[in-house]
């Protein structure tokens, strides 16, 4: 089989409030399923990897070939929990190693 | 190399000068280069100079934009006349076809922007296209309508946008994607705002040249045309001589 290629990305949430890792998830696999549908957002195999409350900094996984959908998606975000929100992609990298030493 | 980026659309009213500060450390912070704030009217000397002076200490290059808002075509050759040599940028607002058609075979005209999302007042077709590549005009895409539009009008709205840029890479019309932020939270960083050309159809080299080669060309283009010794493309003068 196959392997599945993954890439992994950091992000910066821009929110006044702190949302919960459920509420920001739920924000991310809502804008995606809004644009690309429940098929397209399940092809993603995203997930959560880590989310720094301190400095808002979230780091999710994603498979490549659904990488620019993903990314798309995270630009359409302006609210989390019906407060206005934006989400910026600070880096992305094929390792979780190598993602934190990017930013 | 790396790339320089350009957001040719800031709509912020330059009247609210701490919102305006705000947006431009943003910019700045995002990784823009170039920053075109636009406007509807002519603006003094004095708040020209205080807008370079916000961007210069941000190390941001302002673009000086006019947007035009014609009710005829007369309108519009009159305030393309007018407003030519003062401004980097020429925007018209396509609102209505005959000033569309006028505007894209114009030379002086710079950037094409349909703003409303309803596809049947959006006038970028394949005749279109012929006139803007003759004209130099570029396609301008504000990514604010796609953040927000929600459900089938967002729907409706990027199958407009799929077909219009479809046609823009026919007929070789540049396309360039702009946020159209009216508000902070409305602006993205390069290349989040290249991802979201993603949704129709630019691949990642397209997506990017959307956000910096292609804007920077007509900024670059159009600052050579407004020197003083700018004759026409590809004649300058290099020096005077001595008058007989």
């Amino acid at each position: 089989m196959k392997r599945v290629k993954r890439r992994y990305l950091a992000l910066q949430l821009e929110m006044d409030s702190v949302p919960s890792e459920k509420e920001l998830m739920d924000a991310i696999w809502g804008s995606v399923t809004r644009l690309y549908g429940e098929v397209g957002a399940s092809l993603t195999s995203m997930a959560l990897i880590n989310f720094d409350v301190s400095c808002k900094i979230v780091v999710v996984r994603t498979s490549l070939e659904t990488l620019g959908a993903v990314r798309a998606s995270l630009a359409c975000i302006t609210n989390v929990t019906g407060k206005v929100a934006s989400v910026h992609v600070l880096a992305v990298s094929g390792t979780i190693k190598a993602l934190f030493k990017r930013f | 190399m790396k790339r320089s980026f350009a957001d040719l659309h800031l709509k912020i009213n330059i009247n609210e000068l701490s919102i305006l500060q705000s947006a431009i450390h943003r910019a700045a912070k995002f990784g823009y280069r170039h920053l075109a704030v636009s406007f509807s009217f002519e603006p003094s000397i004095d708040e020209i100079e205080n807008l370079k002076t916000l961007c210069k200490n941000v190390e941001v290059e302002l673009v000086l934009r006019a947007d035009l808002y014609p009710r005829n075509e007369n309108e519009l050759m009159h305030n393309l006349r007018r407003l030519r040599r003062k401004f980097d940028i020429i925007c018209v607002i396509c609102d209505d076809k005959e000033i569309s058609r006028q505007a894209a075979k114009d030379r002086r005209v710079d950037l094409l922007n349909f703003p409303n999302t309803d596809y049947r007042k959006r006038f970028f077709d394949r005749s279109e296209a012929e006139l803007a590549r003759s004209g130099c005009a570029a396609l301008e895409i504000d990514i604010k309508s796609l953040l927000v539009l929600e459900g089938p009008a967002r729907t409706r709205f990027l199958s407009c946008l799929r077909r219009e840029v479809a046609i823009a890479k026919i007929f070789d019309v540049p396309i360039i994607l702009s946020s159209g932020a009216t508000e902070e939270r409305f602006m993205r960083m390069p290349r989040d705002m290249a991802s979201v050309a993603y949704l129709f159809g630019l691949s990642d080299v397209e997506a990017l040249n959307t956000v910096s080669m292609n804007p920077l060309a007509i900024v670059l283009r159009n600052r050579e045309k407004l020197k003083c010794n700018f004759i026409a493309p590809g004649i300058r003068v290099v020096k005077e001589g001595n008058v007989f």
